[in-house]
């Protein structure tokens, strides 16, 4: 192999730079150094999402590394989302307590980012395995970034304990993998899986190791702790970007690796689908804490992207990327909105907080207003487009009684999430959160996110080049 | 003729503008971005209109129809897909310059008009939204980007009927309005839905092969489009909304419920002109017959009435009418003889907008001096307001059908295309048209002559409007005056042809004896101070007099079949077993819903070891599950 062909990796290639230029800034700026930093990731990450902008295929290292184009506009994708993440990190970041570490946050972010990459585009299991755990650990200090504060601690190793627990399963059915097949090359594999009692343990196995990244119930416990103690960026950052890598990395290896065992994970994936929305929504409705809510909210809105996987065809893998858009882009409203009524409160993230918000910020109720009713998928917001292709091609792959009780969950969602409408327009309030002005990269994130909420649902544009790069 | 786009862009900017940040701007400001907007949409619909018709022909001696533009909006299947684009052809231009003529002028109207107002700037923002919508509509390529417009364009108007939104009678009219239409558009939908499932496309031209399949289904499906373009342009029964609209202010009713979207019926058929003569003639036909029924219907309300904005509105509707009945009366595509009533139904399109807008921004002009609507305030205005006058005598002559003016031209080819179809119907359209003499000349009466009301005249002497106001009336009587000599015949015809209009002087001269007998009627009746024959008339006729006036019960009737039959046999049971069957339903499936998450909340206990024995759990259980199945 010729060595200049890892520069055809440029995805990677680019986040690894950008990485590097942030760690070295970090050493080199004078502190305190969080705005400027701020400045340049953003500035970088910029760089790097015009260099990837266009998808290419990519084949490497003897199979080992294999980038279609839709993973390589899921990468920028995710790229996009976490420069959002970054843009609403600056205030937070700006706090006492933690400005000493800025550098750290985005150095740890881009690392797990760049794990997410190499997940999304393995070409076996060895690689597949390496990016999650680039991908988890990083997270894992993300997690317990506030060290000092007793929640984030809490979280910290909430989140570290369980996610090794996972990871232990999920390696324990990969070696079942190797043990029947002889190889961890997703090329070899599909013929050599048929479904064998061992190879369906071994599939379960795995799919409750992405299905803890993805907090599928039963492996979602660890994920309204860990949302509700992580700062919110983080939490933010967890809720769709991570989310967003494992449910492609998911389909593509169910349909590409265990495409013969197709009978047994779409029953899998339709009971575990039931239980996790109608699970989630329960438990969400009783929620007066927004981060723990939205960790619930999560949860199902993960029960709802499993079905463009359920689907398992072309328009699925397109309504799925298409649905983790929208989510990064109505998710990060909300989180962007209780991170900066968070940061002007010192620290409040009840739905009290909220009551009579309309009166005194208008501009953020109506931010938060058109996310959540994009997250409940009200038309013509994004989300209904998103939650319509998803059902459309569930239901085209005849799984019409998974569709049917996803649809009547949605109705419960629709309710607890107008809960917080409601709070924010109806409720009254002595005391609402005074007026207050968050920092220009936050109205920009905020800004950028409901174009994105607006927008994407109304221009047929994006989901056709989906569709488009699927079909490729 | 790429630059057709500005002139659906350019308003719906100005809508923009105005909808966002009008409130910041001053009336003077909203008020120029919304009429130069509209100016430079009328000068770009004149330009293309002259490059349209200077056009070559093609070699079968028609104008081609052209596609500036067209992209596929929403793909249903591989064949089926709404686009959404630009049509030009002749009708669609000829739509574009009349609306864009009396839109503008309507604009530069409001001016005057409005000044003042509160809600100047919702104002503007309101009609460009308006304008958008309708040159949206005519342009379509599709039936379904003509219903996507249609709807705007009712949205449009339900928002400038309901303009005064403080008082009771503009919210109930919008809201009659919107419901009445609404409830036509749904037969139109249907009749879309029937079109598109059984012509494997929404153009207007779908293929010979799905046209022989579908047999009896497409005369079906225009039949239920009819219904449609029957609620927008009023026809009867579905008239009731057109009178009350007359609620908004008056530069709007001009606009909206004279000139544009009224005719939006009367264009719906012609577009599909092609279809109901080849396919379902007897549909065509019914059209007819509808319209005629209409015209009469309206034109002896419009006798009666007091109301100076109803009677105009009572004319709309009668002239309307006419538009569909020589649409109605085709049976063949030969512009010489089967198929006069289209050019003349479209003819009488053009002419009559630009002289019913006059009509009702005279009307304008009057209500601005005397504050009210109703004729017995008025009276001997023609001492004060002159060029009012004037305009408004040309327009009444206009409509009555007097040479040289424009709708004398008009009417006299749908009255020979009525002839050529049968005699009853040419006959029967001459004696409204005698009426429609009549009625107007009596409104002309009761404005200019007659009794003046001194007390209230020397409470508040009337004056003439500004020259913001009186420009479009110049202009709009200047047009009226010339448009019978367009060689309207060359550029809309039924099949493309050239056609000379030519006067049947048997028809013509028994026209104008007949509209020259109604106006010496109305003259011997209304001209005097003292108005004996009419008060006796009521007197005598007081029964017909007050159902006429009442307009025939139509509004009770319809209230009696909605609020007595539908609402009390059907709607009653129905509220009942929504509440007390469907609500509580939901209402148990709520507080389970609430329940079973109060149940389930201990599980989150925030222990760890708790977390993975339900992780590990799970995946033996599914494990389980899948080996065993």
């Amino acid at each position: 192999m010729d060595v200049t062909m890892i520069f055809s990796m440029q995805n990677e290639l680019s986040l690894i730079a950008v990485l590097v230029i942030v760690l070295l800034a970090d050493l080199i700026l004078k502190r305190p150094n969080h705005k400027a930093l701020q400045n340049l990731t953003c500035v970088l990450m910029l760089i790097h999402i015009a260099l990837n902008v266009v998808p290419q295929t990519v084949d490497l290292f003897g199979g080992m590394y294999h980038s279609t184009p839709m993973a390589s506009a899921v990468k920028t994708i995710l790229s996009v989302g976490t420069l959002l993440v970054f843009m609403q990190s600056g205030q937070w970041l700006g706090r006492e307590d933690t400005q000493h570490k800025a550098g750290e946050f985005y150095v740890l972010t881009l690392s797990t980012l760049l794990g997410m990459f190499f997940m999304v585009s393995a070409g076996s299991f060895v690689m597949f395995y390496v990016g999650l755990e680039l991908a988890s650990i990083p997270m894992a200090c993300l997690v317990a970034f506030d060290k000092y504060r007793h929640h984030s601690a809490e979280a910290g190793a909430k989140f570290i304990l369980n996610s090794m627990f996972s990871s232990a399963i999920m390696l324990y059915g990969l070696s079942f993998v190797y043990g029947t097949c002889g190889t961890t090359y997703f090329a070899d594999l599909p013929q050599l899986l048929t479904g064998t009692p061992l190879q369906i343990m071994a599939m379960v196995f795995f799919f409750a190791g992405l299905g803890f990244k993805l907090s599928l119930v039963p492996f979602h416990m660890w994920t309204p702790d860990t949302y509700q103690g992580a700062p919110t960026p983080v939490s933010g950052y967890l809720s769709v970007i991570s989310k967003g890598a494992a449910a492609f990395a998911l389909m593509s290896i169910l349909l590409k690796v265990f495409g013969n065992m197709v009978d047994n994970w779409s029953l899998l994936l339709s009971v575990v689908i039931v239980i996790t929305i109608t699970v989630a929504n329960l438990f969400a409705i009783l929620q007066e804490n927004l981060k723990r809510f939205m960790a619930y909210s999560s949860i199902s809105q993960a029960g709802y992207i499993m079905l463009a996987v359920l689907a398992g065809s072309e328009q699925g893998m397109s309504s799925l990327v298409y649905y983790i858009v929208v989510y990064i882009v109505a998710n990060l409203a909300v989180f962007g909105v209780i991170g900066a009524v968070e940061q002007q409160t010192g620290g409040k993230v009840d739905r009290d907080t909220y009551n009579g918000l309309y009166r005194t910020n208008p501009k953020l109720t109506f931010v938060m207003t058109l996310a959540l009713f994009s997250l409940a998928g009200i038309p013509p917001f994004a989300g209904f487009f998103s939650k319509f292709f998803v059902f459309a091609s569930a239901f085209h792959s005849g799984y019409w009684i998974v569709v049917f009780l996803a649809l009547i969950n949605t109705i419960i969602s629709l309710y607890y999430y107008l809960l917080i409408v409601k709070a924010m327009y109806i409720t009254p309030s002595d005391a609402p959160v005074p007026t207050f002005r968050t920092p220009r990269m936050m109205r920009a994130s905020l800004f950028l996110c409901l174009l994105g909420i607006v927008l994407l649902g109304i221009c047929s544009g994006v989901f056709d080049w989906l569709t488009d790069l699927s079909v490729r | 003729m790429d630059y057709t786009i500005l002139i659906l862009v350019l308003p719906m900017l100005s809508f923009l503008i105005l909808a966002l940040a009008g409130m910041k701007m001053s009336h003077r400001v909203s008020g120029l971005i919304g009429t130069l907007s509209l100016g430079a949409v009328t000068v770009l619909s004149y330009l293309t209109a002259f490059v349209y018709f200077t056009a070559e022909r093609t070699a079968e001696g028609v104008h081609s129809s052209m596609i500036p533009l067209n992209f596929e909006w929403l793909p249903f299947t591989n064949q089926l897909h709404i686009d959404m684009g630009i049509l030009l052809d002749p009708i669609s231009v000829l739509m574009l310059v009349v609306i864009s003529t009396v839109s503008f002028m309507v604009h530069i109207y409001s001016f005057g008009y409005m000044k003042g107002e509160i809600g100047f700037q919702r104002y503007y923002a309101f009609l460009s939204l308006f304008t958008f919508s309708m040159l949206g509509l005519v342009v379509a390529t599709n039936i379904f980007q003509m219903y996507v417009f249609w709807e705007l364009v009712g949205v449009s108007s339900y928002l400038l009927i309901g303009f005064y939104y403080t008082k009771p009678e503009a919210i109930a009219a919008s809201k009659k309005a919107f419901i009445v239409t609404r409830f036509a558009d749904l037969g139109f939908l249907i009749g879309i839905l029937i079109y598109g499932y059984y012509m494997k496309t929404f153009t207007f031209t779908p293929s010979e092969e799905q046209l022989m399949q579908a047999g009896m289904m497409l005369p079906w499906a225009l039949g239920l489009m009819f219904i449609g373009g029957a609620g927008k342009s009023a026809m009867f029964p579905l008239h009731i909304w057109l009178p009350d609209a007359m609620e908004g202010p008056t530069p709007v009713s001009a606009l909206i419920h004279a000139a544009t979207m009224v005719v939006a019926g009367v264009y719906l058929v012609a577009r599909m002109f092609p279809l109901f003569i080849a396919y379902a003639p007897q549909t065509l036909h019914i059209v007819a017959y509808v319209g005629m029924f209409t015209a009469f219907y309206a034109a002896s309300v419009a006798c009666v009435q007091s109301d100076i904005k109803r009677v105009l509105a009572f004319s709309t509707i009668s002239q309307i009418g006419f538009m569909m009945v020589a649409l109605g009366v085709c049976t063949g595509t030969n512009p010489h003889d089967t198929g006069l009533g289209y050019m003349a139904g479209m003819f009488h399109l053009f002419t009559h907008a630009m002289f019913k807008a006059l009509l009702f921004l005279g009307a304008g002009c009057i209500i601005h001096a005397v504050h009210s609507n109703e004729m017995n305030t008025m009276g001997g205005l023609r001492k004060y307001m002159p060029i009012t006058h004037i305009t408004f005598l040309i327009a009444c002559l206009a409509i009555a059908g007097i040479p040289p003016f424009s709708g004398f031209f008009s009417k006299d080819e749908i009255l020979t295309a009525c002839f050529n179809f049968s005699p009853f119907v040419g006959w029967g359209m001459t004696i409204i048209a005698g009426m429609t003499a009549f009625y107007m000349f009596r409104l002309y009466y009761g404005i200019f002559w007659g009794k003046e009301n001194k007390e209230l005249h020397a409470e508040h002497v009337p004056h003439e409007s500004p020259l913001t106001m009186t420009f479009p009336l110049m202009f709009l009587a200047l047009v009226t005056i010339c448009a019978g000599f367009i060689p309207f015949g060359h550029f809309v015809t039924s099949n493309g042809e050239l056609y000379d209009i030519h006067l049947n002087w048997v028809v013509a001269g028994t026209s104008i004896v007949v509209a020259i007998a109604a106006i010496a009627l109305a003259t011997w009746m209304y001209a005097r101070e003292e108005q004996p024959v009419p008060a006796m008339l009521a007197r005598r006729f007081s029964k017909l007099h007050r159902a006429a006036y009442k307009r025939f019960y139509m509004d009770e009737l319809w209230l009696f079949v909605t609020k007595k039959i539908i609402f009390r046999c059907v709607s009653a049971p129905l509220a009942w077993f929504d509440r007390h069957v469907i609500d509580q339903f939901m209402n148990f499936m709520a507080w389970s819903t609430n329940a079973a998450g109060e149940e389930v909340q201990p599980l989150q206990n925030g222990r760890i070891q708790s977390y993975t024995m339900w992780f590990f759990g799970g995946v033996i259980v599914l494990s389980i599950m899948l080996l065993l199945i």
